[in-house]
């Protein structure tokens, strides 16, 4: 063929068909797995790395926008599984795989798709702190999702026997592990729900490897959890991930055994209140008590008081009386020595002892007058003359006035 | 959950009791009443948490009922 019949293309221009065909054949993007090497961190943020198995090495970049995403520190050596598209490099003549996912390998495919799921149901709001639901007042029957077979039952119930054995069970079954699992899981609390006599579901299963408790991550689990009435409890017994059960259950413990204790130890705390009110009752009644003991000894003080004065008085009243009749006594002697003594001068005074000194008193018959002048008397007129003893009557001869 | 319900208001009752009789405003009479009943309140809500007649049962569905049968425990293979 001569020279002139060939199509002959340019650099540039194969360079861009071969990006064409590229195009064409990845441009949905494709999932490669290999052992990092040649890494190296630009500052501008863009990684730039290899991906090489046993007998090939394509060249990666990713760039500063698509790395921001990255959990985990890149470096020679580890095992990855990379997302992305092969484009064309002109100015080298190198393809490369520009990388916008990476994980490493290992948990893969299933871990991003948890990573996914865990993404969209954060967004809806199932992890939404608003949302949790606060535990019942004391929970006296308690829902228990879980193998009625398996170790968790065991544990809850063995707890609760011997902390809390007022609080009655329902155990919804469900098996906990293995294909239909998480529908059963989720099953068994909407029938709790629709049952509705309890007061808390504890979701559980024992301790597992990350593949068993698989079923605890899907998201039938973690709707049931959410739309549940109910309040849950998620006792899903491992420590080293947190499930999505986890993140939607109002609380989330690590073990059964830790789940039971919370209504042990509801019921302690009430026990606890308990006593502390009774304590105050006893404190309050015996200060209402001892108060009103207080007031009366005090109000009797003041009925005291005025019998005290009393008393007072009355023995003002004998010391005064002691004092009267001594006074009146005093009073009657004095009067009847001095009513004595008149008596003597009354006696010296008498005209009686006057006319036994021979004296006489004479006075008018007539109206008994007594006689002190002459003039007084007429001849004629009959006179009394009282004597020392007896008397006469005699008729005046004479009338002599001086 | 009627067991649940009256706890829950004989603990609220006697809480109502407690602030009442430290608030000191009640005659001697009304006082030794409301002491009484709050002992009587307490009493009784120890007692129910006490108690140690728990049931466990097992929820089964059967043609869309609901119904609870006795659970006997230790039965069944491990998981």
């Amino acid at each position: 063929m001569p020279l002139e019949d060939k199509h002959i293309y340019t650099v540039s221009q194969i360079t861009q068909e071969i990006g064409v065909i590229f195009e064409n054949t990845f441009g949905n993007g494709i999932w490669v797995e290999g052992e990092v090497s040649n890494f190296k961190s630009a500052a501008s943020g863009h990684l730039y790395f290899s991906l090489k198995d046993n007998t090939a090495v394509l060249a990666c970049a990713m760039f500063a926008r698509a790395n921001r995403e990255l959990k985990f520190k890149l470096q020679d050596g580890i095992k990855v599984i990379c997302f992305g598209r092969i484009d064309v490099y002109g100015p080298r003549g190198q393809y490369q795989l520009i990388v916008e996912k990476m994980e490493p390998k290992g948990i893969g495919a299933r871990q991003l798709a948890f990573e996914q799921l865990k993404e969209k149901l954060f967004k809806e709001g199932l992890f939404d702190a608003t949302h949790k639901r606060p535990l019942p007042f004391m929970p006296f029957r308690a829902g228990i999702v879980t193998s009625p077979a398996g170790a968790a039952i065991r544990d809850i119930l063995g707890i609760l026997e011997k902390g809390a054995p007022c609080v009655d069970v329902v155990i919804s079954p469900a098996r906990v592990q293995g294909e239909g699992a998480a529908q059963e899981l989720a099953g068994a609390i909407e029938e709790l729900n629709q049952f509705g006599e309890v007061d808390l579901i504890i979701i559980s299963r024992g301790g597992g490897s990350t593949e068993d408790l698989w079923q605890f991550n899907e998201e039938v689990v973690a709707r049931a959890v959410y739309n549940s009435k109910i309040p849950v409890i998620s006792a899903v017994g491992h420590q080293i991930n947190t499930s999505l059960c986890d993140l939607v259950a109002d609380i989330f413990v690590e073990t059964p055994t830790a789940a039971a204790k919370i209504i042990v130890d509801k019921k302690n705390s009430f026990l606890s209140q308990l006593a502390g009110l009774r304590y105050e009752l006893d404190f309050s009644i015996t200060d209402i008590i001892s108060l009103l003991k207080n007031n009366i000894t005090a109000l009797r003080h003041t009925i005291k008081s005025p019998l005290d004065r009393l008393h007072e008085k009355a023995q003002l009243l004998d010391d005064l009386s002691l004092g009267l009749s001594h006074n009146m006594r005093q009073l009657i002697n004095i009067t009847r020595e001095r009513a004595c003594s008149l008596t003597h001068r009354l006696e010296a005074l008498s005209p009686l002892a006057v006319l036994s000194r021979g004296y006489s008193l004479s006075m008018l018959m007539e109206d008994e007058s007594i006689i002190k002048e002459a003039g007084k008397v007429k001849p004629g007129d009959k006179i009394k003359t009282v004597l020392a003893s007896g008397a006469l009557i005699s008729s005046v001869e004479e009338v002599i006035k001086r | 959950m009627k067991e649940k319900q009256s706890f829950e208001d004989d603990v609220k009752k006697l809480q109502k009791i407690v602030e009442e009789l430290s608030g000191g405003k009640l005659t001697l009479g009304e006082s030794l009443k409301k002491y009484e009943e709050g002992i009587k309140l307490a009493q009784g809500c120890s007692q129910t948490l006490e108690e140690a007649q728990r049931k466990v049962e097992l929820l089964m569905k059967k043609d869309g009922h609901a119904s609870l049968s006795k659970f006997e425990e230790g039965s069944g293979e491990k998981d």
